[in-house]
Formats: structure tokens, sequence, C-alpha cells
């Protein structure tokens, strides 16, 4: 059975730009060869949560059904064996975000050091109001999510890819305004210039 | 007498408070690589009966002694090759060392991998890192590929003849994956759902071949053991439980911090020495989760006599665990924290066994209303019945660490449960 292209899992209705023809740019496919030399011959699925990384970061952030099956014909899988990894794995995106996903930890340990003021004060400067509530401006989205291994730096946040740790209520708000005005402050750790998804110089060693 | 301060002679992650450069330079100017080849030259059944002596014993919460483990792996056949599987998927509520690893000193984990896929017979290594750790992970990337241009990976290791490659693989969020079955399903490319034991791992394990799962810390503690000897070793901590531990230190206290400290340090030690003591003072102390959000609460009674190590935990009815030390002071709801991990565990579970899937929720659900003081008391009888009719009864062990912090709590808050049912 074949679900209706731009019916999103969660049965909205989302139109995805160029629907029904996402294809991988050049740049993917290459990327896409270098994850595929990580694994053995025959198993190319293992290469299955990296290609779904590689295809939310090339289709705006999240996962439609397109982009899935782009995903299934790539690897030559069945589409459902994409599906369910997608639905398991909780960084999967299956709706749209903002252009920031705001990930707040209220685990114990940032819970024991005001996680939740932290929380509602990200809520009150991004005018959202929910877990998962993005914003009416399509900037943020803002998630309360479970331990993200920062327990020494807590309270912390994940905004898209970098940790921003030791928050205040203050600082937190001060930050999401640095994001409205298109300045991204720095992280806690500053990232190196190596992809984790597609980096590697594998097929030159290979 | 107190524990000694480790010199940095005397540690293994050199780099933990990410001071120093944390590239191949630097780690090669704190001795890193150093002796290296002749631990490739070094016959692997060696490398695995000084490790047995050495009692290190898995950093990754189940404490399983890493010599024994790795005596399990059959020799390659020829048929099939054997794979090394690093667990960096850290998600255990309370524990974030091995991030500081990734990010700070990731070369002790890559020359870790090479000793490990060296003595398993293993030419491919994988490393799963949890999918947020991201940036971490960009660090850990370029750390590999400076070993591949030093040549300390790929074919013939310093003209040794030891083939090994290493992969970093990053998983997409799933506490479950930190169990070692629901990894390797997961670095397969699908679901991370956990396999049922046995076949264990070293018999059937990634692609159905000979497999050894390890946490970060273990296989990047290795190689310094292999080089500084045993005597080096075995100076600190008890029988059984010897060397050194990073301890991850959050929560209520003054300076929260991880620490690579030696083992069996009395708790109160750890957390007045290295995290500037509880905030408050000792005497405003509430309750200690000693290992991670699995094990099982201490009171403040028991917190200042325990020595942190496996055993001295085990007699007390909890675990070392991960060495996460999250402290809760007076200020601090005990029961709301408690029941916030229990959350975590119902958002958490994977699914596949209906005691885990269906229990961990009810027991939120029991957990979330008694704690507002709603109910009766006979249901906290209920709660805990419930907790041991679905611990033991599922595939691994998720559920067992879902129901031993309810069981802590009502061991240690049974009096708090009970004032608020009344009030």
């Amino acid at each position: 059975m074949k679900i209706a292209i731009n019916q999103s899992v969660k049965g909205e209705n989302i139109p995805q730009p160029g629907a029904q023809q996402l294809v991988f740019s050049a740049a993917a496919k290459k990327k896409i060869k270098t994850i595929l030399a990580r694994y053995p011959k025959g198993r190319e699925q293992s290469a299955l949560i990296p290609v779904l990384w590689l295809a939310q970061q090339e289709f705006g952030n999240w996962l439609s059904v397109d982009a899935m099956e782009l995903v299934a014909r790539t690897l030559e899988l069945p589409y459902i064996r994409v599906y369910e990894v997608a639905t398991f794995y909780t960084m999967f995106n299956l709706k749209p975000v903002g252009k920031y996903h705001v990930q707040v930890c209220t685990n114990c340990a940032c819970m024991v050091r005001g996680s939740q003021k932290v929380l509602e004060s990200i809520q009150k400067a991004t005018k959202t109001s929910q877990s998962g509530e993005t914003s009416a401006d399509d900037l943020f989205t803002v998630t309360e999510v479970e331990c993200l291994g920062a327990c020494v730096n807590a309270p912390m946040m994940q905004v898209n890819t970098h940790y921003y740790t030791d928050l205040t209520p203050e600082s937190a708000a001060e930050i999401m305004n640095q994001l409205r005005d298109g300045n991204i402050p720095e992280a806690d750790t500053p990232h190196a210039p190596k992809d984790p998804v597609t980096g590697g110089k594998y097929e030159e060693v290979k | 007498m107190p524990t000694p301060i480790l010199k940095p002679e005397d540690k293994v992650f050199k780099n933990l408070d990410g001071a120093d450069d944390w590239s191949i330079k630097g780690y090669k100017k704190r001795g890193g690589y150093k002796g290296l080849k002749k631990i490739l030259k070094t016959d692997p059944a060696d490398i695995i009966d000084t490790l047995k002596k050495s009692a290190l014993r898995g950093r990754g919460g189940a404490g399983f002694p890493t010599g024994l483990k790795w005596s399990f792996m059959p020799r390659p056949d020829g048929k099939r090759p054997n794979y090394l599987v690093c667990n960096a998927d850290e998600g255990e509520p309370g524990t974030c060392k091995d991030r500081d690893i990734l990010r700070f000193d990731p070369h002790t984990l890559v020359e870790g991998m090479i000793v490990g896929c060296h003595t398993l017979g293993a030419e491919t290594g994988y490393i799963y890192v949890r999918g947020e750790y991201y940036d971490e992970s960009s660090r850990l990337q370029q750390a590999l590929d400076e070993a591949y241009e030093a040549g300390l990976l790929g074919k013939n290791i310093e003209s040794t003849g030891v083939n090994v490659d290493v992969y970093l693989h990053l998983g997409a969020g799933a506490y479950i994956c930190g169990e070692e079955t629901a990894l390797l399903e997961s670095l397969e490319g699908k679901k991370g759902q956990p396999r049922l034991k046995p076949p264990f791992p070293a018999g059937y394990g990634l692609y159905g071949c000979p497999t050894t799962v390890n946490n970060v810390e273990t296989i990047a503690q290795v190689p310094a053991i292999l080089k500084n000897g045993l005597d080096w070793w075995t100076r600190w901590g008890r029988e059984n439980n010897h060397g050194t531990k990073i301890f991850s230190i959050s929560g209520a206290v003054n300076k929260p911090c991880n620490v690579e400290a030696p083992m069996s340090i009395p708790l109160k030690e750890l957390i007045e020495t290295y995290a500037d003591g509880v905030i408050g003072g000792w005497d405003n102390l509430a309750a200690i989760i000693p290992g991670g959000s699995s094990t099982p609460m201490l009171n403040p009674e028991q917190a200042g006599e325990v020595l942190m190590d496996f055993d001295g935990l085990r007699e007390l009815g909890t675990g070392l665990g991960t060495a996460a030390v999250v402290v809760m002071n007076k200020e601090v709801d005990v029961l709301a924290v408690m029941t916030r991990i229990s959350g975590f565990y119902k958002h958490e579970s994977c699914g596949q066994c209906t005691p885990c899937r269906e229990g961990v929720g009810w027991v939120y659900r029991l957990m979330s209303r008694l704690a507002e003081g709603e109910g009766s008391k006979e249901e906290l009888d209920q709660l805990f019945n419930l907790t041991k009719r679905i611990e033991g009864r599922t595939i691994c062990a998720f559920a067992d660490g879902a129901m031993w912090p309810v069981q802590g709590t009502l061991k240690h808050f049974r009096d708090e449960f009970e004032r608020r049912l009344s009030a």
C-alpha cells in the first residue's frame, strides 16, 4: 500500500516544496557514498540513520513522507523499514520545526538546578506555551526533552546542534533574543569543521 | 586518611577539564600514542591476562569484568569478522562523563579502539555516539581523521601488520540504544529494540558476527593500564574495584563537575573535595542518587559512610552504575524529581515487552498522583508490588532500571508520601 504523497505521518496535510520529485543534491549524493563506505557490502541498511540525518539536513530540518520515500529508494529498502526507524528515534522531526529547534532538558539534574524556570523564560521569550510548539514567526520550536548528558553544566539546552549550558532564566532569554536578531551565540563546545554524519576520509583510505 | 588527589601522571584522562589542546598534537604532548607499537606487538592473550589481573570493570553501568568479557571473543576464523563496538550512547540521567572525553580528550578513545581491535582480532570498530552529541562527535571525527593521517589507523599501523578501521556512527535519540543489543540493532539500521540473550554478542553480535560492546571510558582506559602496568593501576581502589574512575557530580552541590578520582573514594569526601560540598552544607542533604537515575538513592546516613565502588554500593542495595552522583538537598522536592525520572522511563521504553511498555507508564501515573498527595496509603503498597511485577520480566534490564529508583524512593521517603497523603 502506498501512503499518499504529502500526507504527513500525523495525518496533517503539509505541502512540501517540490513534492513528489525530491532528489538529493549532487553534494549529498557524494556524501551518501562516504556514508556507505563505512559499512560492509550487503549491509547498506546500516546507512539508514545517517542518510535520514542527511535528508533531514537537506530538506528543511524535518522528514516528510516524500523525504522518507527518497531515502527508501536511495538505499533500496522497503518504505516501511525507513518509516519505522524515522518514527522510533526522537531526533527525526516528523513535522516542520522552526529555524531554531530549542530543546530544553528538564530531567533530574537540570530540574534540581532550576530548569523549570529556564523553560518558562524561554517560552515567554519565544511566545510559545506547550512543549513542541512552534512560534508564530516560525523561528522557534521549543521542546522539553530528556537528559541531554551535560548534567554537570545544568540547566542546559540544545539549539539545533549546539549545547548552551549553565543557564539562568535571564541568560536563556538573552540567547533567544540573540537568535531572533540572527546572531548565533557561541556554544559550549564550538564544533570542529568535521561533519560526524557524513565526514571522514574513508573513501580515500579504502 | 584522605584519598589522594590524582596528579596528571596518575590520570588516564589528562585533559578532562578541557584546559589543553584536544587534537592529536596536544594528545601526543601529553604522552598519547607513545608505546602503542609495543602493545600492538603484544600477544592478545597476554593483554587479556593483564586486563583480568587489573580488575578493570565496565564503566558503562553494569561493572562486568572487562578482561573476562574480552576473553569470550573467539579468534577470527576467516569466515566471520570480529567487531569492537564502542558505546557512546550516553543517556542515563546524571551521566555526562563520555561527553567530556569526546570533546576534550577524544584521542584516548581512538587509541583505546586501536588497542581493543588488536586484542579482539577485529579489523573494524564502530563508535556509536548519541545523536545529540553532534558538536562533540565532530571533534571525534576530526580525531579519527588525524589518526588516519598519522598512520595510526588504516592498514599496517606503525609497521606492525595490524589493520584497524574505526568508524563513527551517530544515533538519533533513543536512550534504549545504550543497551548493547539495542545498539547493535540500531547500528544495523533498525529500531533500537533489544535482542533476547543468549546468544550473546560475543557469539552473535553485529551482522551476526562476534562482537564486543564496551563503554567509552572502559575502552579508553585500556591503553593506559597496559602502558603503565598493573602496579600503577591497582594502587587505587579496593580489591576487585581497582583503578580510577570519572565521577560526574551534579545537582545541589556548589561546584558540579566531572572528575577522575581513585575508585573506592568515600562519597562524602568526593563531594566535599571536588564539588565544594552540598549547597547549604552536608546537614542539608536529603538524598543522593549514586550512579545515574537507575540506581536507587542513598539516604544521608548511608551517603556519609559509603565507599564509591561496585561492591560498596551493592552492599547497600544500589550500584555504582555510571558513577553519576546526583545530589538533592532539603530545598529539593525529592518526590517530584523521582516522578520526573519515572516520566523519563515512560518516554524511553522501546515498547517491545508488555510489562515495560504498559507498566512503566502505570508506575509514572501512580507516582505523579501519590507525590501530589492524591490517593491512599494502600496505593503505596500497590506501587511497590507493581514494581516487583515488572522487574525481571522483560528482555532487557531497562525495566529493572526503571523500577529500582521507585523502590528506593518508597524505601527512604515513604514517610513523606504518607505525610502528603494524610495532609
